[in-house]
């Protein structure tokens, strides 16, 4: 690969950072845990999601070990079911929910709108609390006997049955939905009432909007798995009966009540990603998205229909008939929306001016994986094909496509989009690269060959099985070696760039965003005058700013009237 | 730490903090509404498929005291509703009586509750603590009756512990108010607290006939 | 290396070439998205550092085409898997009944005859076997890939799952619902036997106390349920003579079909659905009978379905009613 073309002139790196900034306005231990800034904030979730993915992938390749022989003799089948348990319920409610909102969400939507801050900082700073204490409660769970129920918590196994730390752990999830809920009002408020003059519905990033399409879901789906998890604790201290059929409850009306607010659980991982690839790869093609006006509809019709398909979860459990045709076909709705986004970012690749920066390769790593886990979807909606691939190892190469070749590579491609920004300076470029390339490798040899498992019928959450699925989880396990390195790499350079990295400057890229209008890293107060905004989003042509040669090109009425 | 009525860093204008509190109180109350219909669903869903049981086990608790409370509960909205009217129209004196009014409604719906509770204490309804329906009753009439009141205590002991922050959240506009805080052009704290208040009551209006008044005949 | 499990049931076939299908569809897109996307890629490079792309903002005809095309394939991968799972769902009437208990952590089956197998179930080729599943403890769930077919086993309620064995043989089967530690371990073989072969295999155990229906006549008596539901429908529960999957005529006007679940619920929750002129004064035996003892009465009672029907107290509606 060669080099990155050489530094235009608007943004070349400076060779000093500014003087003042955020990180180095105030010190001190005291400044950073009662700080209201929400880029330290950010900071501060940023540190913890990641120590919870720590956790979870620790687990994880406990996993991929263990299977590595079908009578896994590295733990015993007690121990493996607590390792998936576990690894689930950090990934899912410690990393992936808070990963990019908390993180480049916090750090970024109100620069992006031209505000100071979130509109309510206190409230910020209290939901990175609460996400600690539900953390707390969790963690203690996983060192005091552990979890087994599977983090889907069914009852009456969860309920009644399990011999595990089940009380402490439900007790940390419902706490952290509180995190979540605080999370998406704040978002819902800044966005409506904070954006800077000029700043319409229709100029926003699409970051804004995905964000916005994730935090309806925040404050309208969590609540639920909020009331289940207590009544579910309930249940467990004191032997009621809402889910245990012996004293007369329903266990699957707790499926009900979980998948109503897991099922759109699932696109609050997935949005803010999309939102990130949005952003990416304008900005690496140097032009408008494709098709603004659909990219942000589709958010929100992603959000909307995702409330309506949860019983596709459901189609074996004894649900009529009725019910499943319904949700099925709801189910095959709320792709749609998806397919749309994938063909308007492939084709704001066409007569582009792509570079092939690490941010763009994670973007288009991102689509690659994202066609892959969002296609297989597809199969398993499909009523017929579920009887045969529900609960197998289809479900489970299906959803780590999504979750990791998906919101991880999101986020990550977005850590280093954003990085400059963040901290003032560049990460290397060349090793960059190679991790991730290393990523989408490693990645693909992990999950891929799990779909050939559960298509031969391999159940999920098994500590052992059959001889004849060997060959397929070694494979797996093969790749998932390669997998952990293009993690590893990432963080190990990250940390170094962050003292010795390439001083950045305002808008190393460039891009048109109002985030790249600020110094880097950003003054605490964000902009020393509120801006005035009279541009379209992702407007590389009237920009004369960004000091790009736009000699030749056209120059177009404003975005949205074309759509 | 800020005084109430100053404007905010992160705003630029009053008019922005003000809506962004309106905002907010919205669309935390439209989570409230999730949060508690979660338990409504569960609620309905048993007491279709155990109308009987849960129709008795309904009988059982006191509806005179629940018709008091909810009384009290519709009067507390109404001198919340005029303490935001006093805010508006400056009268400050009026707005304290009325905060006061509220606060004090609302301790008599608390207490009138914890009569209630007492009473199922006594008669073994409390699930968990002993719980036995009626002498001679059947394992699954116990069985879904325990069902009925586990929820009946789940809702409105949520219900009440939204009303004791309620309280909370006066004693401070009591607080507020007596140092003159409020003025016409600054009552978003009455307004927002306000909003609150009559959500809880509207919470209220829905347990009551679901809890109280099923099978009545 | 197999990439797919043997083609054993009815079910089979149709499952693979919709799973063929929809991969066809699924392929297209994806390699059609991932050359355009390599093209692109390569072809509009940066070529200069002050370069910028070519302005387009979007192409209505472009969105409106790959929204509804997409959606047009959506919906026959739908239609193709809905025909398929409604046929599942809906078992034929002539099927051999077996009942498969699954509890913490194994399998119990019994056959019409009363034969009992654990962890096995042996099943006659080209035959519609029917499972009625039950749980003693958490939620299991049936699968048996090489048919294609699986169903979750939910405690408190019945599920059923039918398949029909195409070819004589030995397949796995699983507990495909986490169901705590030994989950994994949850397994067995279905068998399926040459239709000689089958009820050779029947006869060749002594299975006569085995019998759920003696069991169930038992229970009868000793339940003292022969006190109420009189034969002649002279008691004060109707006779249960011609019951069992008969129409029951309900106290509320409605009538509803006496399957094995109404059986089962009139027996757990007798005040859900009484019969038409008749009082709700049947105690319930909500944990006073295991899974196994219901199934028994509920083949003793449809045992019952070739008794003399009463022309007045009858469990079933007369004939003439909706």
């Amino acid at each position: 690969m060669s080099t990155t073309p050489a530094a235009i002139p608007s943004a070349t790196p400076g060779n000093t950072l500014p003087r003042e900034h955020y990180l180095n306005a105030t010190y001190g231990i005291r400044s950073w845990l009662l700080t209201t800034d929400h880029k330290r904030i950010a900071l501060l979730y940023l540190v913890s999601v990641t120590f919870f993915f720590f956790i979870g992938g620790a687990f994880a390749t406990m996993i991929r070990i263990h299977l590595l022989t079908p009578n896994g003799y590295l733990v015993t089948a007690e121990t493996y079911n607590k390792l998936f348990t576990m690894h689930g319920v950090a990934m899912i409610f410690f990393f992936l929910i808070p990963s990019i909102p908390a993180v480049l969400g916090n750090f970024l939507i109100p620069l992006m709108i031209g505000a100071k801050d979130l509109a309510f900082p206190k409230i910020n700073l209290l939901s990175w609390y609460i996400y600690l204490v539900g953390g707390g409660f969790v963690l203690y769970s996983f060192s005091t006997g552990g979890l087994d129920t599977g983090w889907t918590f069914y009852t009456p196994l969860s309920s009644v049955y399990s011999n595990s730390a089940v009380t402490p752990a439900v007790i940390g999830v419902f706490i952290n939905g509180f995190s979540s809920i605080l999370t998406g009002l704040n978002f819902i408020v800044t966005i409506h009432t904070m954006r800077a003059p000029g700043m319409t519905w229709f100029r926003l990033p699409l970051f804004v909007w995905a964000h916005y399409a994730t935090s309806i879901i925040f404050i309208l789906g969590t609540p639920v798995i909020a009331i289940t998890l207590l009544l579910a604790g309930l249940e467990r201290m004191l032997h009621l009966g809402f889910f245990n059929p012996a004293l007369g409850g329903d266990p699957i009306l707790f499926q009900h009540l979980f998948w109503f607010y897991s099922h759109p659980a699932v696109y609050i991982m997935i949005l803010p990603a999309m939102g990130v690839i949005s952003e990416i790869i304008p900005t690496f093609a140097r032009k408008p998205i494709f098709g603004y006006t659909f990219i942000a509809g589709s958010s929100i019709a992603i959000a909307v229909i995702g409330f309506f398909v949860w019983a596709h979860h459901m189609f074996l459990t004894g649900e009529s008939a009725y019910a499943a045709l319904t949700f099925s076909l709801l189910s095959y709705l709320v792709a749609i929306p998806s397919a749309v986004k994938v063909f308007n970012w492939t084709s704001t690749l066409y007569k582009g001016s792509i570079s092939w920066d690490t941010p763009m390769l994670y973007a288009l790593g991102f689509i690659g994986l994202f066609l892959v886990g969002g296609l297989t979807g597809l199969f398993l909606a499909c009523l017929g094909l579920d009887i045969h691939i529900h609960d197998t190892y289809f479900v489970v190469a299906h959803f780590h496509y999504i979750m990791v070749g998906g919101a991880v590579m999101g986020y990550v491609g977005g850590l280093h989009f954003w990085w400059p920004k963040i901290t003032g300076r560049l990460y290397p470029e060349f090793l960059a690269r190679i991790a991730a390339v290393t990523l989408f490798i490693g990645f693909n040899l992990t999950f891929f060959p799990q779909f050939i498992l559960g298509y031969l019928g391999m159940p999920r959450r098994y500590h052992s099985y059959p001889p004849e699925f060997q060959v397929f989880n070694v494979m797996s396990t093969a790749g998932a070696s390669i997998l952990a390195l293009g993690y590893l790499l990432p963080m190990i350079y990250l940390i170094w760039s962050m003292r010795y990295g390439r001083v950045a400057g305002r808008n190393p890229w460039p891009a048109t965003g109002l985030e790249w209008q600020t110094d880097s890293p950003p003054l605490t107060e964000n902009f020393d005058v509120t801006p005035e905004v009279t541009w379209e989003a992702y407007d590389f042509v009237n920009r004369p700013d960004l000091g790009l040669d736009v000699k030749g090109a056209p120059s177009l009425a404003p975005a949205h009237g074309d759509d | 730490m800020h005084r109430t009525g100053e404007l905010f860093g992160q705003f630029e204008t009053m008019d922005q903090q003000r809506e962004s509190a309106s905002l907010g109180m919205w669309v935390f109350l439209s989570t409230e509404v999730l949060f508690f219909g979660g338990m409504f669903m569960t609620y309905t869903l048993n007491r279709s498929t155990y109308p009987d049981v849960f129709g008795e086990a309904s009988r059982s608790i006191n509806l005179p005291l629940g018709a008091v409370n909810t009384i009290v509960l519709i009067a507390s909205s109404l001198t919340m509703a005029m303490s935001v009217w006093a805010s508006q129209v400056g009268k400050k004196q009026l707005l304290t009586i009325f905060l006061i009014l509220t606060l004090i409604l609302g301790s008599v719906f608390l207490g009138i509750k914890g009569i209630e509770y007492h009473e199922k204490f006594v008669e073994h309804h409390v699930p968990g603590l002993n719980f036995s329906f009626e002498p001679g009753a059947s394992v699954a009439t116990n069985a879904h009756a325990q069902l009925f009141f586990s929820l009946y205590f789940a809702m409105t002991g949520l219900h009440a512990l939204h009303m004791i922050v309620g309280a909370g959240l006066l004693i401070w506009l009591i607080k507020q108010s007596l140092k003159g805080r409020f003025t016409p052009e600054y009552s978003t704290p009455v307004d927002l607290i306000g909003l609150y208040w009559h959500f809880v009551d509207i919470v209220w209006i829905f347990l009551f006939p679901l809890l109280y008044l099923i099978d009545r005949h | 290396m197999p990439l797919y499990p043997e083609q054993a049931s009815n079910f089979a076939p149709n499952v693979d070439a919709l799973f063929v299908y929809i991969t066809a569809v699924c392929l297209f897109f994806a390699v059609a998205v991932t050359i355009a996307v390599v093209f692109f890629f390569f072809k509009y490079r940066r070529k200069t550092a002050g370069e910028v792309g070519v302005p387009i903002h979007g192409d209505m005809r472009l969105e409106v085409i790959w929204l509804v095309v997409p959606l047009l394939l959506a919906l026959t991968m739908f239609a193709g898997g809905a025909v398929i799972y409604v046929d599942f769902r809906r078992p034929p009437m002539d099927t051999l009944d077996i009942y498969v208990v699954g509890k913490q952590w194994m399998w119990k089956a019994q056959q019409p005859t009363g034969l009992r197998e654990i962890n096995e179930l042996h099943v006659p080729v080209g035959r519609n076997v029917k499972l009625i599943l039950a749980s003693e403890d958490v939620i299991h769930n049936f699968s048996v890939p090489d048919f294609r077919v699986k169903m979750d086993v939910v405690p408190g309620h019945y599920n059923t799952l039918w398949f029909r064995p195409t070819k004589p043989g030995k397949y796995h089967f699983f507990c495909s619902q986490y169901c705590g530690t030994n989950h994994a371990l949850m397994g067995g073989w279905v068998t399926v036997l040459e239709p000689t072969d089958y009820e050779a295999w029947l006869s060749g155990s002594s299975s006569a106390d085995a019998n759920p229906l003696v069991a169930g006549e038992k229970l009868f008596a000793e339940k003292a349920c022969n006190t109420c539901h009189l034969s002649d429908g002279k008691g004060r529960a109707p006779s249960l003579n011609g019951v069992y999957e008969g129409k029951v005529l309900l106290a509320d006007g409605s009538t509803v079909t006496a399957d094995d679940a109404y059986i089962r619920e009139s027996i757990l929750a007798p005040a859900a659905k009484v019969v038409a002129g008749y009082q709700p004064v049947m105690p319930t035996f909500q944990g006073q009978l295991t899974e196994e003892q219901i199934i028994a009465l509920t083949a003793y009672i449809k045992s019952l379905q070739s008794q003399p029907v009463p022309a007045t107290g009858a469990g079933i509606a007369p004939a003439g009613k909706k």
